[in-house]
């Protein structure tokens, strides 16, 4: 039987990281965030399996660090809250430039600027549609319950290092402080440098007389070749919609509504469907695991057999645009959010289907 | 079976490690469990609470506005969550610094003065563990072999000469606990 254990989200998060056999962690702590580097510095496994844990001099100086490893085709990751994954931005774009893989884990909090340290899911468009500059996405995971917290980083690694594109696990305060039961896996051994030079061929790991120097830049001032480069990266976006699209549904078979919730939202809508199924009213869910590649697909199938959809977010509504696009206007869609930290009601969420979506 | 918690009091009374043992003893006895912390500026010196969820069944939502089971151990958490008990609830509470006591006639009520007896007793470190004796005597939805292995699990093996004392405890609390009110 697997091992056990009660843990906190981003305990999870640090202990996925050892077993998954990465080789590098750079951080800089912010609230609701920070166990993850507590926890690694704890577990101190620099002196177990030689992952490195690094508390770097800031957010700015973490990114580049993950960069910097990135490029030598080791597997690197990074975490922080809202205002220091802003900070982050600059590098992100420049490793999905460079086609690195890379983790970037956002335990959200609300915003804009300091905003809040409360949890919030207002980060929605910065990890979906850009965040930072260039034509560029990010491979994003929505957990929803401390499990996934734990299985979303070997997840992220394998799908990064996949489309040598960075992946980024989008969760929020509550996923990150709550406790849940995890099943650990068997630690998986860090690959060895005659692994990493098979496995990543474009990898910075020494020029040998045999092949051509690996060269990682983001730069090309030949328009033609820059244009080559970024359709060669469309492609890459194409075949992740086409081939990794994530997501699960509870009670949509004979539903008249839906809500379609991600991450923690998407638990406090499970019990508003069971508060609601036991007053009669026919609504299920669907809960996007992967917010880019997005589920447009089920969204749409569903758009054409319900009577409305409902979109929950803890946020003013942003996921609720690629549920619109999905839809194709096929149903009526409404959104309901709180902000600033403040965490729906599974009664508040079912009031809100009841008065905009049946009575509206 | 499901059960949904909440236990509320000071920062520094041991709320959110009560939390911890049991949904750790959840485990052990093979249920789902989620434990949800206040992490705000509020615990930071004020008020502390938990929400435990232990269940047979996959468990939806982590955070909930109506308990079957709410554990009190000071004024304002009586003020913040006696109205938040179901009805036909338990509201369990601590009569040290109360000054209104519950006043809900839809609700089983149970008072343990757990810190009187751990402060008679010298022992205020188990003070909690006291408590959640009193809980499971009324709510036995782990038996007392799990919660000697939540211990192990959660406690830090330097801490485990304590577990006797702590299980102590939990049979001090479940000698004291007093029924004040019955709606069943």
């Amino acid at each position: 039987m697997k091992e056990l254990r009660l843990m906190k989200g981003n305990e999870a998060v640090a202990e996925a990281a050892i077993r998954a056999g990465a080789d590098g962690y750079f951080g800089y702590p912010i609230t609701p965030q920070s166990e993850i580097l507590e926890y690694l510095m704890a577990q101190k496994p620099y002196e177990t399996t030689g992952m490195v844990v690094l508390q770097a001099e800031s957010e700015v100086a973490a990114i580049n660090m993950v960069y910097g490893g990135a490029s030598c085709g080791k597997k690197v990751m990074t975490s922080s809250s809202s205002p220091g994954i802003s900070l982050k931005m600059e590098g992100i774009s420049y490793i999905a430039g460079a086609e690195l893989p890379a983790l970037i884990v956002n335990v959200v909090r609300g915003g804009p600027g300091l905003g809040t340290i409360q949890p919030s899911q207002s980060d929605y468009f910065q990890a979906t549609k850009g965040g930072g500059h260039g034509d560029y996405r990010l491979i994003v995971l929505a957990p929803s319950s401390v499990q996934e917290m734990y299985d979303f980083v070997k997840l992220g690694f394998d799908l990064s290092f996949k489309y040598r594109n960075p992946a980024m696990i989008l969760t929020d305060g509550v996923i990150g402080q709550m406790m849940e039961k995890v099943e650990l896996d068997d630690q998986i051994p860090r690959s060895t440098r005659e692994e990493i030079i098979k496995a990543c061929p474009w990898a910075t790991t020494g020029k040998t007389p045999d092949r051509e120097r690996n060269i990682i830049t983001s730069l090309d001032l030949d328009s033609s070749k820059q244009e080559k480069h970024v359709l060669k990266l469309g492609a890459k976006y194409d075949k992740m919609e086409a081939e990794e699209v994530r997501y699960e549904t509870f009670g949509c078979d004979d539903a008249e509504y839906i809500f379609v919730a991600f991450g923690s939202s998407a638990r406090i809508c499970q019990k508003s469907m069971e508060m609601g199924r036991a007053k009669g009213i026919k609504v299920g869910l669907l809960r996007p695991i992967t917010l880019f590649p997005f589920p447009k697909k089920p969204i749409k199938e569903l758009a054409k057999k319900v009577k409305g959809m409902l979109v929950v977010e803890m946020n003013l509504g942003q996921m609720i645009e690629d549920v619109q696009l999905a839809a194709e206007c096929k149903t009526k869609i409404e959104h309901y959010g709180r902000t600033g930290g403040i965490i729906p009601t599974p009664e508040g969420i079912l009031n809100a289907l009841e008065k905009q979506i049946i009575g509206g | 079976m499901t059960e949904e918690i909440i236990i509320a009091g000071f920062g520094g009374q041991g709320v959110l490690s009560m939390g911890k043992i049991l949904a750790y003893s959840g485990i052990m006895g093979n249920k789902e469990v989620s434990w949800m912390p206040s992490y705000g500026p509020e615990m930071r010196g004020g008020t502390a609470n938990v929400t435990v969820i232990i269940s047979d069944e996959r468990i939806s939502s982590p955070i909930l506005t109506a308990f079957d089971t709410a554990i009190i151990l000071n004024q304002q958490s009586m003020d913040k969550f006696e109205s938040s008990v179901k009805p036909g609830g338990c509201l369990i509470y601590d009569g040290n610094g109360i000054t209104r006591h519950p006043a809900r006639k839809d609700i089983n009520i149970y008072r343990i003065d757990a810190n009187d007896e751990a402060a008679k007793r010298g022992i205020l470190k188990v003070f909690n563990m006291m408590v959640l004796g009193g809980y499971l005597k009324v709510k036995p939805v782990v038996s007392s072999e799990f919660i000697k292995k939540g211990l192990e699990k959660s406690l830090p093996t330097r801490h485990h000469k304590m577990i006797p004392d702590n299980l102590e405890a939990v049979d001090i609390g479940k000698a004291i606990i007093q029924q004040i009110q019955s709606v069943n």
